[in-house]
C-alpha cells in the first residue's frame, strides 16, 4: 500500500477524535477522544519512519504513547477527585478555573 | 495481499473512532477503543513496526483500558450528567463542520504534497526493521536523553495520580458525614462498584418505594452522558 493511504486514514481518525473533544461533555469520552488523535499521530509518525526506512519515528511514537499513558493516569486522576468530591462529572459545569 | 488487511484494519480502525465518538454508554466507548486500538495495531504491522504493534496490544488495549474500565465502572454508577440533555443540535453540528473541514484540509496537505515517496511503499528494508532489538538499540544509544526523561515523566504521572486520588486530606473536605443531592438519586445497597470500592456506609439504608418491597429507583436514564 502506498504511504499516501496511512496519513489519509490517520487525518481521518484525528478528525473524529477533534469532532468528539467538541461534541461530548464527559470527561472521560474527552479523554478517549484525546485518545483517538494522540493514535492518527502515532499512524502518522510510522507511516513516515516506514517512508524514510529509518526507525526514528517509531521512538518518536513509543514516546508519544508515554506521554498519553501519563495523560490517562492525571486525568483519570482528576476524575476520580471530582467523583469523591461528589462534584457533577460534566465539563460544562467544572467552570471554576473558566476566568 | 497487503491492500486487503490494509482496508480491513483501516476500516476497523475508523469503525472503532466513529463509536468512540457516537455510543452514549462511556463503558462501550472504552471497547469501541479497544477495537480501534487493535485495529491500529495490524495497521502498525503492516508498516513493519513490529514492537510498537506489540508495544499497542499490551500496553494500551491492555493496561490503560483496563484503567479506563475499572474508572467507568466506579464512577458510572451514579451519572450526574443525566441531569442535563446533551449537547444541542448546534453544537453537534458545528464539531461535524469542524471536523469535516480539518479532514479536508489535512486531505489536501498529504496529497499535495512535494514529497515524491508518499506514492510508494517506501524503501526495501531489512528484517531487523522495527524489530526489538533495533528498537531497544535506538533507544539506549541515540535516544537516550528522551528514554530518560519519558520514565521520569512516567514516575511523575504516577505521583500525581494517586495525590489527586487519594482518600482524603490535603485537597478538600471529605467529610463522610456530609450529605449531597446526589445520595438521594441512586439507592444505596444496589450493588455498584463505588460502594464496593468507596466503602460508603454511612449513607441512608434502603427507602422503600410506594409498592412496598421494591425500593424506589429515581436515577435518570442510563448512559446519557
Amino acid at each position: 500500500m502506498s504511504i499516501e493511504w496511512y496519513l489519509v486514514v490517520s487525518a481521518l481518525i484525528f478528525s473524529i477524535g477533534a469532532a468528539g473533544v467538541l461534541t461530548r461533555r464527559n470527561p472521560l469520552v474527552i479523554l478517549l477522544c484525546l485518545e483517538l488523535m494522540l493514535n492518527a499521530a502515532n499512524i502518522a509518525l510510522i507511516a513516515f519512519a516506514r517512508m524514510w526506512g529509518n526507525s526514528d519515528g517509531q521512538i518518536f511514537a513509543i514516546i508519544v504513547m508515554v506521554v498519553a499513558a501519563c495523560e490517562v493516569c492525571i486525568g483519570l486522576g482528576l476524575v476520580v477527585a471530582l467523583y469523591r468530591r461528589r462534584l457533577p462529572i460534566d465539563v460544562d459545569e467544572i467552570r471554576e478555573l473558566h476566568g | 495481499m497487503a491492500e486487503v488487511f490494509f482496508f480491513i484494519a483501516g476500516i476497523g480502525a475508523v469503525c472503532g473512532a466513529v463509536g468512540v465518538v457516537m455510543v452514549r454508554n462511556p463503558f462501550y466507548s472504552v471497547l469501541a477503543l479497544v477495537f480501534h486500538l487493535l485495529s491500529l495495531a495490524a495497521l502498525f504491522l503492516l508498516l513493519q513496526a513490529q514492537f510498537v504493534a506489540a508495544a499497542q496490544v499490551v500496553v494500551y488495549a491492555g493496561a490503560v483500558m483496563v484503567l479506563y474500565v475499572f474508572v467507568v465502572a466506579y464512577v458510572g454508577g451514579s451519572a450526574p450528567g443525566t441531569l442535563r440533555a446533551p449537547v444541542g443540535r448546534g453544537q453537534r453540528a458545528t464539531a461535524v463542520l469542524f471536523g469535516l473541514a480539518l479532514f479536508v484540509e489535512l486531505a489536501i496537505a498529504v496529497l499535495g504534497s512535494g514529497l515524491k515517496a508518499l506514492d510508494g511503499d517506501g524503501p526495501t528494508v531489512g528484517a531487523s526493521f522495527g524489530s526489538p532489538d533495533h528498537i531497544g538499540e535506538l533507544l539506549l544509544t541515540k535516544f537516550l536523553l528522551p528514554f530518560e526523561v519519558a520514565s521520569f515523566l512516567l514516575l511523575i504521572a504516577a505521583v500525581g495520580a494517586v495525590v489527586l486520588a487519594r482518600r482524603r486530606g490535603g485537597i478538600g473536605e471529605d467529610d463522610p458525614d456530609r450529605v449531597a443531592v446526589m445520595d438521594f438519586r441512586l439507592p444505596p445497597g444496589i450493588g455498584t462498584m463505588a460502594e464496593a470500592v468507596g466503602g460508603q456506609s454511612s449513607r441512608e439504608p434502603l427507602e422503600l418505594g410506594p409498592g412496598g418491597g421494591e425500593p424506589t429507583r429515581t436515577g435518570g436514564k442510563e448512559g446519557g452522558w
